[in-house]
């Protein structure tokens, strides 16, 4: 072979060189043009008109209850997008990298009651004060000091709150010869939890072939830590969930319901826990007001009628769950976007995603008006919910939260799950869950 | 002009043209040839330029920053406030359980699908090699789950091994072998994840096969057959052979590969059970587990250490491979 090196090409050096800086000066291109798409919210355009955003995670239930769309009518020059991450645990960290770098955030963000907490501590400078904006002694007393910083800044109005009940298989009772009457199982858990196991005793004994009496004993765990005022943390901060007498409480039910083998041990909201409560395998789930929501669209209008709802076990109300919206300072439009805040948390906006979707209003106001009062779920048997939860509400206590709370729940839940599942020993679990907490907090 | 500073080295490559027929132009050709120098020596580095400006921006100053994150406490909810702690991350990792078994469960997923893979590559690699008729569609075929995502790959697998109504507990109903929970067991876990990375890798290591076995001059085989040397004696004693470079090259990559492995176990059951290798970590890999440390716990340091770790395990792998490519090849001597 013969390799030559011809000098007289001139123009291919002028057209390597040239190469050359092309791919420089494209990648310098690149680089500028990375953060061309730094924020969805735009200003108000030449005719006053103005795109909010709204970004939250599972289901806030403004689409289904054609709150944007409202909003669009009362107000034409704005209109409102959504954009929904299915899964908190995937929204969470984008939202904090978002906070981070300042960009990419919606003029609204929601913000899950387990991170409240941390958000209030590390990124409550980022947030609009909504406090100026919204009246905060019109939601349920202990719902927005939540979201309230040391200094009286708040930086989220409450969208929903998640007062307990307890749902079950009507069916699923029936042919276990227990009571199916709401009062009547009302009154024979009214002792608390320990009551609750000994009905799934009762219900094990003639449970039809297949079934469970509960879903997942985490769930069960979750409800009775919820009901309490100390849960993982002290008042100064300091995480006190090794000690906690609820988190002792909650555990060893937990661990009695798994060596019962009273739970069919499934992870919430996974898909072996939709088919579950499609096929009708579980007799009672653990149930927050907007679990209810939950269990219609997965157990499916076969099973329509078959559920009801009654009080949750014991006479201490608890709260499990409920979520925030609120405003990040960045925005380019943050008055218009206090002012949507506002909006869709006011009594008839809450009455209404309630009616749509199910989850229940932390405005108080929202208790008196009819759609939220005389609501009865058709799917639950016609079950007063609004009655219920309402009623359950008024006595939840005001609980202390910590910056790690969602975590913390999350492992414990894991690891009750594998007291049910693979029968791990409550020691070792409760070993396993202390180890991933410990470097979790710190 | 450029003639004013000084001649650089005193032997200048003669330029094109002579100097002594053109006198006026002598200016002009020192230039040139100075030029035609320059050219010679800076442009070569110009033309690699691209490369290692993309690599310094989005390889190795990551790299670094990553070893300057890894000796300070950062969270992911203030990222502007560091804390120096030193070697503190790397000690908190490397006396947390949980790494070593990511360790271990990244080794274990890595040798149980490289060895299947690499062997039912090279297997499909020599059945592709004989005459067959629509050849290029037999390989466009076996390159086919190659050019899946990871995502979409792990998602059906997940429907697969689901324990309630997945398709294999389904199929193996039939012969009474059924309702095995693959992803909550420690074995059946890796082997569900394996099947995996084997599905979508065979393809893409038989078609490196493939070539390297076109290579093979032809007149081996046909000495080899004259000698009466069966098929099978044949792939052993010349395709084998023949291919030892190429099946070292494949195994770095596999083995680079399998150090990565991310997408399959965080979809395998997706949500927090996949960010954190199941149930009991029984699949999580050392991807996982980084991941699980930045992004769910917020815990940036830990992470960046992790990250680290994975580097020095990758290179006293390479170095255990070099040392045992030397011996081979100094025993085959």
């Amino acid at each position: 072979m013969r390799i030559t090196r011809t000098v007289a090409g001139r123009s291919r050096r002028v057209a390597v060189l040239a190469t050359t800086g092309l791919t420089a000066t494209a990648l310098l291109l690149t680089g500028c043009s990375s953060d061309s798409d730094e924020s969805d919210s735009t200003g108000a355009d030449a005719n006053g008109k103005i795109t909010l955003t709204v970004a939250d995670f599972g289901q806030f239930g403004y689409k289904e209850a054609g709150l944007f769309a409202k909003y669009h009518e009362l107000h034409p020059n704005i209109t409102v997008k959504e954009d929904t991450t299915a899964d908190e645990k995937v929204y969470y960290p984008k939202l904090l990298q978002q906070l981070n770098s300042g960009s990419g955030l919606a003029d609204v963000q929601g913000l899950e009651v387990g991170r409240i907490k941390e958000l209030v501590d590390t990124k409550a400078d980022q947030f609009a004060d909504l406090g100026k904006v919204i009246d905060v002694n019109e939601w349920v007393s202990w719902k927005e000091k939540q979201a309230t910083t040391s200094d009286g800044k708040v930086i989220g109005a409450g969208t929903d709150i998640g007062p307990m009940s307890l749902c079950y298989n009507t069916e699923l009772f029936k042919k276990a010869g227990l009571p199916t009457d709401r009062k009547e199982v009302a009154a024979k858990i009214s002792g608390g939890w320990e009551d609750y196991l000994k009905l799934g005793e009762e219900y094990k004994k003639k449970a039809p072939a297949g079934t469970f009496f509960m879903d997942s004993a985490s769930a069960m765990y979750n409800a009775v830590v919820s009901s309490n005022a100390k849960q993982y943390y002290d008042e100064s901060g300091k995480a006190i969930y090794k000690d906690s007498p609820s988190v002792k409480q909650g555990w060893d039910l937990a661990a009695e319901a798994a060596d019962k083998k009273l739970t069919q041990g499934l992870a919430q909201f996974n898909d072996p826990w939709k088919a579950a409560l499609r096929k009708g395998t579980v007799a009672t789930v653990a149930c927050p007001a907007w679990m209810a929501g939950q269990i219609s669209v997965n157990a499916g209008d076969g099973n329509k009628g078959k559920w009801d709802i009654t009080t949750a076990p014991g006479a201490t109300a608890a709260n499990w769950g409920g979520s925030f919206l609120g405003v990040p300072k960045s925005g380019k439009n943050v008055d218009e976007a206090s002012k949507l805040v506002k909006w869709l948390t006011a009594p008839e906006q809450q009455a209404a995603v309630f009616k749509a979707i199910g989850s229940f209003p932390s405005n108080k106001g929202a208790y008196e008006l009819p759609d939220v009062k005389n609501a009865k779920l058709p799917y639950f048997n016609d079950a007063p919910i609004g009655q219920i939860y309402a009623d359950e509400a008024k006595s939840i206590p005001e609980t202390v939260l910590g910056p790690k709370d969602g975590i913390i729940k999350d492992t414990i839940s894991t690891q009750i799950n594998n007291m049910e599942q693979r029968g791990t020993s409550p020691d070792d679990a409760w070993k396993a869950a202390t180890n991933a907490i410990d470097k979790a907090i710190g | 002009m450029a003639t004013s500073t000084p001649t650089r080295d005193a032997y200048a490559p003669p330029p094109r043209g002579s100097q002594q027929k053109k006198p006026v132009n002598a200016r002009r050709q020192t230039w040139r040839s100075r030029l035609w120098r320059f050219d010679d020596k800076a442009s070569p580095y110009a033309y690699i330029a691209p490369f290692f400006l993309v690599f310094g921006a989005f390889g190795l100053y990551p790299l670094i920053y990553t070893g300057w994150i890894a000796l300070h406490r950062v969270e992911m909810t203030g990222l502007d406030q560091m804390e120096w702690v030193g070697w503190g991350n790397f000690d908190r990792i490397l006396h947390d359980s949980e790494f070593w078994t990511a360790v271990s469960n990244t080794f274990l997923i890595g040798v149980m699908s490289t060895v299947p893979q690499l062997l039912v590559a090279l297997g499909l690699a020599h059945l592709l090699n004989y005459k067959l008729r629509a050849s290029t569609f037999w390989r466009t075929v076996i390159l086919t789950p190659y050019a899946t995502s990871v995502a979409s790959a792990a998602l059906v697998f997940a429907l697969v091994f689901r324990a309630d109504g997945g398709l294999l507990n389904w199929a193996l109903q039939f012969v009474g072998l059924g309702d095995t929970n693959w992803v909550n067991g420690h074995w059946t876990s890796k082997i569900a994840i394996s099947v995996i990375v084997i599905w979508r890798w065979t393809g893409y290591n038989t078609l490196i096969y493939l070539a390297a076995m076109q290579a093979v001059p032809t007149d081996l085989y046909e000495a080899a057959s004259l000698d009466g040397a069966s098929r099978w004696q044949q792939f052993r004693k010349v395709t084998i052979p023949s291919l030892r470079p190429t099946i070292l090259f494949t195994i770095v990559i596999s083995t680079i590969g399998s150090m990565q492995l991310f997408g399959e176990p965080l979809l395998l059951e997706g949500g927090t059970l996949g960010a954190t290798g199941g149930n009991e970590n029984q699949y999580e890999t050392l991807s996982v587990y980084l991941y699980n440390y930045g992004w769910n716990l917020g815990h940036l340091g830990p992470a960046a250490a992790v990250a680290w770790a994975m580097l020095a395990l990758l290179l006293i792998i390479a170095a255990a491979n070099w040392l045992i490519g030397r011996f081979v090849r100094k025993s085959a001597v």
